[in-house]
This record gives C-alpha cells, structure tokens and sequence, in this order.
C-alpha cells in the first residue's frame, strides 16, 4: 500500500466534505443544528429545568418481616426530583390510569422484594441462597422521554438502597447495570437524546458515502483513477479513513454543542475515547451502506432516495427516536446496528457505565461485527455492479 | 486484416526473404533489393500492440478484430466518426475493459496480466473532462501526481510547468468548478500528463476548444513528440491529425480501414485532406455522424 495515494485521497475527500455545500451541511452543519434544536428544546438553555415523571407505585410487600426494603426503596424513589411518586394499592388502578396518559409509569414492587433484599445481604456471596426476584416496570410507549429516562433511574435507586451511594460491583440476586448514581434533579429530556443524537449524526454518512460514488462515477473521475497505479484496495482504506474522520469530527461538534446546551455526561476521558471508537466504527457501517446503495443507484440522485432504505430504519428504530415506539418496533430497533451505538453511548454518558461493561462490549462487538460485514458486502457489491 | 506501418521482414522459407509491408487495405510485396535496404534501418522499439482485438457489448461490435503496432516516440492518431470504437480501444489499452478477444501490450506489458505495470507507464486524457470540481486546478493536477506517487520536488516542478505551458498558471488556485469549458479541458490534459509519462493516451483532447486553446495544446502535444514520448490521439478534427500526427489509423464500425502517415495516404487516394480520405473509404463523410 502507497500511502502517498491513501493520503492525497483523504485530503481530497476532506476538502470536499468542507467546500461543497450539500456535504458541508450534512456532515458539519446538520449535526450542529440538530444538537442546538434537541438542546435548546428538550434542554437546559436558559436555566435547567428538570423533567417531571408521574410513577404509580404499587407496593406488594406491604406487610412481613422484611418490608422495611421495600419502604426504603419508595423513600428513595421519593426523594428523586425528578419523579412524582404516587402510592397505589392495585395493578389494575394504576393499569387504567397509565393507559389514560395521566402517569408515565406503574412499578410494581413484588411481595417478596424484601426477602430478595435480605438474601442478598445474608450470603452476599452466596449466589445459590439469594431470592431472586423482578421488579415489574409498564411504562407510557407515548412518552419517548419517560421510556428513555425512567429505566436508567429506577435502576440507580434500586442501586443507592442495596448499596447505598456508594456503587459496588459484585452480583446480586435483582440485576442493576449501572454502577453509578445520576443526580436526578439535574437530569433533562436532553440527557437521555444525546447518545441516540451522536448516532443520529453519522447515519447520514450512507448519503454522503452514496453521492460521492455515484457522482464521481457519473463525472468519470472513479474511471479516470483507475487509470492511475491506485489499487482498489488504497480506495478503500482511503474512502474507509476520510468517512471515519467525518464521523469524529461529528462526535466532536455535537459533544460541543450539547455541552453548550447544558449537557454534561459522567464519563472520564477512557469512556470519551472509547465513544469515539465506536462511532468511528459505526461510520464503516454506514460506508457499506452508501457503497451497497451506489452500486444499485443509477445516478446520484436516485442514491440520494435509496440511501434512506438505510437511513430510515437507523433512524426511527435504533436511535432516541425508538424509545417511543411500540414494543415490536423497539425489537425491530435490535437489528439496527444505531441501536447499539446508542446503547453503548447510553450506558457510558448517562448511566456511567465503565468501559469494561458486559453490555457495552456487546454493543461494540455487534456494531463490528455487523460493520465489517456491511462494508465487505458493499465492497464486493460495488466492485460487482457499480463501477459502470 | 494485419496492418503495420513500417516495414518488417519475415522469413517464410529457408532462402526466400520476403518483406511484406501492409497499409491499411493494400498489400505489396516489395523486392528483395528494397527489403534490404529497409532490413539495414535500425529497429524501432515497439510500444503498443494489438493483436486481432475484438470488443462486443451485447449484440455491438464496437471493436471488430482491429490489429495495430505503434512505435516508441511515435504520435499515432486514430480517427473516425462517433460510435468507431476509437474510445472503446483506449479503454481496452488503459486496462479499463476487458477485450472480447485478442490481447494488447503497452510498453511490453500484456494490459489483462499486468495492468498494474502497464498503469505505471501511462496517461490518460479522458474524452469527457473528468476533474474534481471542488478542488482547485493545481489541486486536481497534485492529486493525480501523487496518484503516481511522484517524488514531491519533481511534483511541483512539472506542476508549475504545466499549469505554466497550458496558460492556467495564474488561475491554478481557483476552484475549477469556476473554469470555463476551455480552461477545464486543459486541467484534464495536465493531470493525465503530470506524472511524465512515457505511453499518453489523448482522447479527444481539444474537443469544444476555442482556437487559441486549440493551438496551445497543439503546440504542447508536439513537444511531447520531441520528448519522444509515445502518444495515441484519438480526434473528429482531421486538420489536427494532419498537423500532429506521424501516422492514422481510420476507424469506422470497429475496423481499421486505413493506416498510414497523412501525406502517405493523402497521396495513395490523391485527396487534398484526411476528410476526403474518408469519404471516398466509406461513402460518408466524418463528421456527419457526431
């Protein structure tokens, strides 16, 4: 490989997402304006208004020799800001009101919650003598930011009355991913967008990725190239480095503008760089996407169309936007690999998950896995059918 | 048919020297006394061959058992109507398509087995002006010098002298998509020239000139004929061809139809212009079919 050809070939594929307009937009400006539009609206700018959830509890311990964990668990709940807690005494109530829209949430402490508690606290190395049990939670699908916000925080509570505020990390019977507390109070809808925004950004690099072959195709400057000593494999590694850098620099801008706006994530600076990557990654994605459409993509314009086959479905269902779905869609979102950008964003910015987190290495080895097979398959598919 | 334009000996059978010499259509058999005469000329090396090259798309024959030597140094124009299959065979040379059958070699090299060294030594000027409008015009040129991995202080300098030869020099730091048609043509020929190299492809190069960019690329093929370099021009303009090139070969529906050097063939068919030669080969005159 002649890394002077790489090179001259990521600088002109630099100066083309800066000098024309329509790249300039969507890579750059796009992102910007859509971080500043989330922030501005669903953010802190002008002050930090907080979000407020209304939550049924029903509380199904409400008598025996252990129902001080679940008392002490409501309390908590209670303390949260955020959260309007109100005491139901049956599933069916609050059911109804849930379905009427008037609470976003009903969380059903089952009657053995504080024996599962104690258990814990008896043998808590014992796995084999803990009580396992589930905390029931039907949240409003209307509400995307109560999906997105509520989960993550019933989580740190359920944490903080185990443990205390100080987070452990050692197994027990009720599953908690997040080893951190997030200071509710200070928790906007923004907060709970920004990881699905950072996703959000880099999709449209199939767009991008997909005009750019099929113009350079049209104009015969991918012809002319190949007259040159370039080999396709310099192309590539050229194409695959230029659309990895756009994406950083997305990263950048919108953590640049949403720190503007107010948002300000627990993450230290390996959880920040370990974001990167997994964009960066995810950029790959999205040049097999964009390489898949410019070879079935006559002209530019019709790549602009088909683009959106990918573009849309990352969009609605594996991003912030597909928290609100129904619940088929959301399992529909698990083929997407946005969702699992999103995923790993989340549990690193808002739950502060460390970077050696199960769920955030599954994350990162889906969108791998699924980017190296996309950018082959686009590749080989180009290679195939979209070179004329 | 297998048409060369310089004189080559064959030895058909112990004794018997003969020396066939084809141009385009006509055939002589040409005496010994002569054959010795040609036989004592030193050997030109060969830079491009073609060998009963055919090229179809679907039910097309654009390229029809089309077979051609061209000499190192040499400026060899091939000419026809739209659709002759003029391009096509550029194309095939470059390693761009695949022949249907036959094989070419460009600077020793067979294209489909070592199209790797065979794009080292070449440049091509495509027919449609392909050039990165968001870039500048120096930009352009640069990109493709390093595509060829040129040595930086030598980039630079062929740079400057090209944009310098072909009068963009002052206009080389504008984005080229502020060129006018002419100036972009010559950013074309510039980024296919820049790397120096030794086989050129000219597809149409002047195509919707205006005059005077016409003659300043004139003036800069022929200094590449005194770098003795080895260009094939491919043009509509007869005057061009009669003005630039060493030989033509005419192509018309794939075949080649005639070869040799423009007065030669002007004075085989006792016509004024290669126009005429044309017309009085086909029935049609040349331009008739853009």
């Amino acid at each position: 490989m002649n890394f002077q050809r790489v090179s001259s070939l990521v600088r002109k594929d630099l100066k083309k997402m800066i000098r024309q307009p329509a790249t300039l937009f969507l890579i750059v400006l796009f992102p910007v304006m859509l971080t500043l539009a989330f922030g501005a609206s669903f953010g802190a700018i002008g002050g930090t208004q907080s979000a407020t959830y209304q939550i049924a509890v029903v509380n199904m311990e409400s008598s025996g020799p252990y129902q001080q964990w679940s008392q002490h668990f409501v309390e908590n709940l209670t303390h949260i800001e955020l959260l309007n807690i109100q005491a139901f005494s049956d599933n069916e109530t609050a059911q109804a009101d849930l379905i009427q829209g008037k609470i976003q949430a009903v969380l059903v402490i089952p009657g053995n919650f504080g024996q599962s508690c104690d258990s814990f606290w008896t043998a808590p190395t014992n796995p084999s003598l803990w009580v396992n049990t589930t905390l029931q939670l039907h949240l409003d699908s209307g509400s995307m930011f109560a999906t997105q916000a509520i989960p993550p925080i019933i989580q740190q509570v359920l944490t903080a009355t185990l443990y205390g505020t100080q987070p452990i990390s050692i197994p027990t019977p009720i599953q908690i991913g997040s080893p951190s507390l997030i200071q509710a109070s200070k928790t906007t809808m923004f907060d709970y967008m920004a990881p699905g925004i950072f996703a959000y950004a880099t999709i449209f690099l199939t767009m991008t990725v997909a005009q750019s072959f099929t113009e350079d195709r049209e104009k015969g400057l991918l012809r002319r190239i190949n007259t040159t000593p370039t080999t396709p494999t310099e192309f590539m590694i050229s194409q695959a480095i230029s659309n990895m850098a756009a994406a950083l620099i997305q990263v950048a801008l919108v953590f640049a503008m949403a720190y503007l706006v107010g948002y300000r994530p627990y993450i230290d600076v390996v959880s920040f760089t370990l974001a990167f990557i997994i964009v960066s990654i995810f950029a790959l994605c999205n040049v097999g996407f964009g390489l898949i459409t410019a070879a079935i993509a006559k002209s530019s314009g019709a790549a602009t169309g088909i683009s959106f086959i990918f573009i849309m479905p990352q969009m609605f269902l594996g991003t912030f936007v597909g928290a609100a779905l129904s619940p088929s869609a959301q399992v529909a979102g698990k083929f997407m690999p946005s969702y699992y950008v999103t995923d790993a964003l989340t549990s690193l910015f808002l739950r502060g998950a460390p970077v050696s987190s199960p769920t955030i290495l599954l994350d990162l080895s889906v969108v791998t896995i699924i980017s190296g097979i996309s950018l082959l398959l686009g590749i080989l598919l180009f290679r195939k059918y979209g070179k004329t | 048919m297998r048409a060369r334009g310089y004189g080559e000996s064959k030895v058909k059978s112990p004794g018997s020297l003969i020396c066939s010499w084809e141009i385009g259509i006509f055939k002589q058999v040409i005496p010994l006394s002569t054959t010795l005469t040609v036989s004592m000329m030193s050997p030109k090396e060969v830079a491009i061959t073609i060998n009963n090259l055919t090229k179809r798309f679907e039910d097309v024959t654009a390229v029809d058992g089309l077979n051609l030597e061209v000499e190192k140094g040499e400026l060899f124009g091939l000419l026809g109507p739209n659709g002759a299959g003029k391009t096509t065979t550029i194309n095939i040379l470059c390693g761009l398509l695949k022949p249907t059958s036959g094989s070419v070699n460009v600077g020793g090299y067979d294209v489909q087995k070592r199209p790797d060294k065979v794009k080292e030594m070449i440049g091509v000027c495509p027919q449609d002006t392909a050039v990165f409008s968001y870039l500048t015009g120096r930009e352009n040129v640069e990109l493709f010098a390093n595509l060829h991995a040129m040595p930086r202080e030598k980039l630079k300098k062929n740079t400057e002298d090209l944009l310098k030869k072909l009068g963009l020099l002052e206009e080389a730091n504008r984005h080229v998509r502020k060129y006018s048609g002419g100036m972009r043509r010559r950013t074309n020929l510039i980024m296919a020239l820049v790397h120096d190299p030794e086989i050129a492809f000219l597809d149409e190069p002047t195509v919707a000139m205006d005059v005077q960019s016409r003659h300043a690329v004139w003036d800069f093929i022929k200094e590449l004929k005194k770098q003795n370099k080895t260009v094939i021009l491919t043009t509509h303009y007869m005057e061009e061809a009669e003005e630039l090139c060493d030989r033509v070969g005419i192509i018309d529906h794939g075949k080649l139809i005639a070869l040799g050097a423009p007065e030669q063939l002007k004075s085989k068919f006792r016509t004024k212009n290669l126009e005429e030669v044309f017309i009085q080969l086909t029935g049609r005159k040349i331009r008739e079919e853009l």
